[in-house]
């Protein structure tokens, strides 16, 4: 962008986000600005918490997978001690690509350009002719890695950054909703191993990241298929709906559709099944969880946006990676239950239904995503509104500010986050 | 090859190119009218996903699922396919490959041109078809599309591939 550019809150110091992010608006060159996308990684990629991989990806020591940070290409490994490292894909050498599988199980990487071996934690174990450097364990190198590297119940988080909050810090009540998605399997515990959809995005991250907990499309966006199938999805995010908005802070957001299920009290609803369809899941629930069943059979799973890339849509898992100011990559999976093989098969049917390129949902929310990127390319009015239930929110018995079903609250708490990140510190 | 004349292979190089054609031209109906009613459409997603009961996949539909993708194609408010992709795809290399539980068995290479507001995209990779004849005519019974970066990231693909 040109140095003499008029658009509001660019100046010779610098971008000014408090010009950029307001309460009830934000401004279109967030979604457009090289400069500001080049910000956002140093920033919020590369500094804060991001969700990389889950350890049932690499559930034996020398397992190994192809992760990513926004455009930074990782392997997750696990070190002949169980322990997880993110090691940057690039040689100490002259910085080749040193692993070229999308995942297999080895406890060393070779980089095939000079022979130059690394241990799966990322130390230099050898490099060919060594007398060329005096001799062996002569170089103090090794594989560039994600310095803290943290787990919540199998989500492994990692950040750039050497110091900073906790994960438990970063995540806060947003914890509660991996939780509730945990209770989901008899044995407590959540496999992602159903594998993975890319689906390329000509469009700005945060489109994306505003829309998981957006309850105000699916109507329209979804209409198409809600009527096809007599989905009562639709209905969770109707102007009638006792589902709530909640902001969890941090940048993370729900749609919380309990209450509407509380009311109908009918186990696996939240599914759209019964519980005379899975028996030997809903009995093992019951024996698992006693008297509590009920209540989780009835509540269902989480629909929450886990700041700035992680999206937990009830039975799928979906993570957002930026490549460029208009291009990202979603990647989702079926979430699998540990203990219910009858349920992992159906959410494994639903969400190749649903999610991806050729996904009966996800298609068209894509779709969305491509248009509006090309809308907030035009010039006017320059501003997205965010403003809707603004003035019917309230705060919950958590001290957690919600809104109806409809209401933009998530999008203001994803905003109100980011422009801290973005302003912290200048 | 297989025993299979040189006028059978005709009928069923006819048969592919019509139900190219249908998909091409966003001939609901007429494409759904080919299928047998154990049908199976799958577009898998990535080299090692060899089960797709229990990994993802791009599709896998039954004969059902086939018919709920297409009435909501038919509701025109399918926004990834409304307005349609402008669409034209070559098949190629077509052979005979053997017989699969009665039906016959067809390989064939293609490659599709999509071109939509959001750009002109290139399809390629290696198509299976089951054909089995029914009253007289062929049917599908099974259709994989595999394409050739289905490991890769792939844009929307809303259309029939």
């Amino acid at each position: 962008m040109s140095a003499t550019t008029s658009r509001a809150g660019r100046t010779t110091a610098g971008i000014d986000y408090s010009k950029l992010i307001q309460p009830d608006r934000v401004h279109g060159s967030l979604y457009t600005d090289p400069a500001i996308f080049a910000e956002e990684l140093e920033r919020i990629w590369y500094q804060g918490w991001v969700y990389v991989g889950h350890t049932s990806e690499v559930p034996e020591p020398g397992d190994y997978v192809r992760k990513s940070i926004g455009p930074q290409d990782l392997v997750m490994t696990r070190d002949k001690d169980g322990q997880v490292h993110l090691l940057l894909n690039r040689c100490a050498h002259r910085g080749n690509l040193v692993c070229e599988d999308a995942r297999g199980n080895s406890n060393s990487f070779r980089c095939p350009y000079h022979g130059w071996t690394y241990r799966n934690n990322g130390q230099l174990l050898g490099y060919p002719y060594n007398q060329g450097y005096g001799g062996k364990g002569k170089l103090d190198l090794a594989m560039g890695s994600v310095p803290r590297v943290e787990s919540y119940r199998g989500f492994v988080f990692g950040s750039f950054a050497h110091d900073g909050p906790s994960l438990a810090e970063h995540l806060g009540p947003a914890a509660g909703e991996i939780d509730r998605l945990a209770a989901l399997s008899p044995e407590g515990e959540i496999e992602l191993n159903a594998g993975w959809l890319k689906h390329r995005t000509r469009a700005n991250w945060k489109l994306l990241a505003e829309n998981e907990t957006d309850g105000y499309h699916p109507q329209f966006v979804h209409g198409s298929i809600f009527s096809v199938t007599g989905s009562p999805i639709g209905a969770l995010y109707s102007d009638k709906s006792t589902a709530v908005t909640r902001n969890l802070g941090h940048g993370h957001s729900e749609n919380d559709l309990r209450p509407e299920f509380r009311n109908f009290a009918e186990p696996m609803r939240w599914f759209g099944t019964t519980e005379s369809r899975v028996p030997e899941y809903v009995a093992a629930m019951r024996a698992a969880y006693g008297d509590d069943a009920e209540r989780i059979l009835i509540e269902g799973a989480p629909h929450v946006m886990i700041f700035p890339n992680l999206f937990i849509a009830e039975i799928q898992v979906f993570v957002i990676q930026p490549i460029a100011v208009n291009e990202c990559i979603q990647h989702a999976t079926a979430v699998q239950l540990r203990g219910a093989p009858e349920l992992n098969k159906r959410m494994v049917s639903q969400s190749i239904g649903s999610v991806g390129p050729a996904g009966m949902l996800l298609a068209d929310d894509t779709e969305m995503y491509e248009r509006n990127q090309h809308g907030v390319e035009q010039l006017r009015p320059e501003w997205l509104d965010l403003s809707r239930g603004m003035k019917r929110e309230r705060v919950d018995e958590r001290g957690l500010t919600i809104g109806t079903a409809t209401d933009e609250t998530g999008m203001r708490g994803f905003w109100s986050n980011y422009k801290q990140l973005m302003e912290e510190g200048r | 090859m297989n025993g299979t004349t040189e006028q059978e292979l005709r009928s069923i190089e006819l048969f592919l190119y019509r139900e190219a054609r249908y998909a091409d031209e966003h001939d609901y109906d007429a494409w759904e009218a080919l299928w047998t009613d154990d049908a199976l459409y799958w577009v898998p997603a990535d080299e090692d996903a060899n089960d797709p009961r229990t990994q993802v996949s791009v599709i896998y539909d039954n004969r059902n699922r086939i018919s709920t993708r297409l009435k909501q194609l038919r509701t025109g408010k399918r926004y990834s396919q409304s307005p349609p992709s402008n669409l034209r795809r070559l098949l190629t290399n077509i052979e005979v490959l053997g017989v699969d539980k009665g039906d016959t068995v067809v390989g064939a290479n293609f490659f599709v041109a999509e071109s939509r507001e959001r750009g002109t995209q290139f399809w390629a990779g290696r198509v299976t078809y089951h054909l089995r004849i029914v009253d007289g005519e062929f049917r599908m019974s099974y259709k994989k599309v595999k394409l050739v970066d289905s490991d890769r990231a792939l844009p929307t693909m809303a259309f029939l591939i």
